[in-house]
């Protein structure tokens, strides 16, 4: 009854893998392939498989805990199961009364960043100010130098929260500019296309 | 949005929506110079009592829009005031105006998509903390050999060489020497001559000689007289300076 000696060798990606879960666990925001690798003193393939073995692991439906892609980094989130029983006990100030105001400063920021106050303010036809400096407390927009030109107005680019807080992996996972809104030839003709109908 | 565009208007050169107006000044069939701009403030006002509602994101475009207005109808008054300062030609104003607009109704359209996106995530929670610690880098060296720390250890342990003093070998002798051989020298005569009582010492011994002189004229032992500068330093006693005053003041 001498049954052959089997020997169990952890898989070494798997024992990456738990080096990353600890990794995530103890960030406070996404870390990079990058990160992990320079702190998992590992390379980026590996990494990348690894968490490719931890998002199948940590996902909707099978984990309280997801693993997501995003603001250019790796990082957890609780499930949307569980996002009552998150919100009875936390609260949501960096996204909360967000006004249009804000929004649209932080649209402009976005797609034109790095960018002044007196750009946004003429872009939005009013002053900035205000705006900008709520922004600034949330954390969602931060300074990213001065303007060349004379007075060297302060620049402003979207911080790595705001992806996080608006889900995009990246600033490039925004839509195209020029999808949005209408172009000035359509505006004309919306106006003139009225402007028809009045007429007749 | 809807508010502002269908803001009816009923003045001297037009009546209409607002977006009627809007769309005449840019087919430049109607002279911006001919809209009374003020009636157009009043009649938004008006609606906006009767709605009983501030609607800021209104008042804003109204705003933008009725300043471009103004500026058309500025420039179509004083055509030759806007040569002058090498402005936007009214035509170029309104493609101006159409291009503003189209740019700001872009990022109207982006905050609409943020506003749905943010939506979206409402179920989403997660962890808000300061920036993560990044771990320090340590301070890379090049593999080093532990004899050469020792030997560099060993130069440190030596004693340092004894700092030569000889430069301060000066010999100063007690100022007490030359006041006791002055006022023995004028207890032996009434006066003599600094310079012949110190030739032959050396320059420390007449320096030290002169602060004794120095410190005999303070205490009134002696008068000291020089006819000039560098003239050789006569040394008498004090009572016979004294003495001579006192005939001259008896005489």
């Amino acid at each position: 009854m001498d049954r052959p000696l089997r020997l169990i060798t952890a898989n070494p990606v798997d024992q990456l893998a738990r080096t990353i879960e600890a990794l995530l666990v103890v960030a406070s925001a996404p870390l990079s392939v990058d990160e992990l690798a320079q702190a998992a003193d590992d390379d980026s393939i590996r990494i990348e498989t690894a968490l490719g073995l931890l998002s199948d692991r940590y996902r909707e439906g099978r984990s309280g805990i997801v693993l997501e892609h995003v603001a250019g980094g790796y990082a957890f989130r609780a499930s949307r199961e569980a996002a009552e029983a998150c919100g009875r006990l936390f609260e949501r100030p960096v996204e909360r009364g967000l006004s249009q105001a804000a929004l649209e400063t932080l649209a402009i920021v976005g797609y034109l960043g790095p960018c002044s106050r007196p750009e946004i303010a003429r872009l939005r036809g009013v002053a900035a100010d205000s705006t900008v400096a709520g922004l600034l407390e949330r954390g969602l927009i931060a300074e990213a130098g001065r303007d060349d030109g004379p007075g060297g107005a302060v620049r402003y680019r979207t911080t790595a929260l705001f992806e996080r807080v608006f889900g995009l992996e990246g600033l490039g996972a925004l839509p195209r500019l020029d999808d949005l809104g209408e172009s000035a030839a359509e505006i004309r003709e919306r106006l003139h296309s009225v402007a028809v109908g009045r007429t007749a | 949005m809807t508010a502002v565009f269908d803001l009816p208007l009923d003045l001297d050169a037009f009546e209409g929506p607002f977006d009627l107006l809007l769309t005449l000044v840019l087919k430049e069939e109607l002279e911006p110079a001919e809209v009374d701009v003020a009636a157009i403030v009043v009649a938004f006002v008006d609606g906006l009592a009767e709605r009983d509602e501030l609607d800021l994101e209104a008042c804003g475009e109204f705003l933008v829009l009725i300043a471009s207005l103004l500026e058309l109808k500025a420039r179509a008054l004083f055509p030759e005031e806007a040569a002058e300062l090498d402005e936007l030609e009214p035509g170029e104003a309104a493609e101006e105006l159409a291009r503003r607009l189209a740019e700001y109704r872009r990022m109207k359209g982006a905050a609409a998509w943020l506003t749905e996106r943010l939506a979206g995530q409402r179920e989403r929670y997660f962890r808000v903390g300061p920036s993560p610690l990044a771990p320090r880098p340590e301070r890379q060296l090049a593999p080093q050999d532990p004899e050469r720390l020792a030997a560099a250890l060993r130069r440190l342990a030596e004693p340092p060489a004894r700092v030569s003093l000889s430069h301060m070998g000066l010999r100063f002798p007690p100022v007490a020497q030359f006041l006791e051989r002055f006022r023995s020298v004028l207890g032996r005569r009434r006066r003599f001559d600094f310079d012949a009582e110190v030739s032959g010492l050396s320059r420390v011994e007449q320096a030290v000689a002169f602060l004794a002189l120095l410190e005999l004229r303070k205490t009134g032992e002696v008068a000291l007289e020089q006819s000039a500068p560098f003239a050789p330093i006569r040394v008498s006693r004090a009572e016979s300076e004294r003495g001579a005053e006192w005939i001259v003041r008896s005489a």
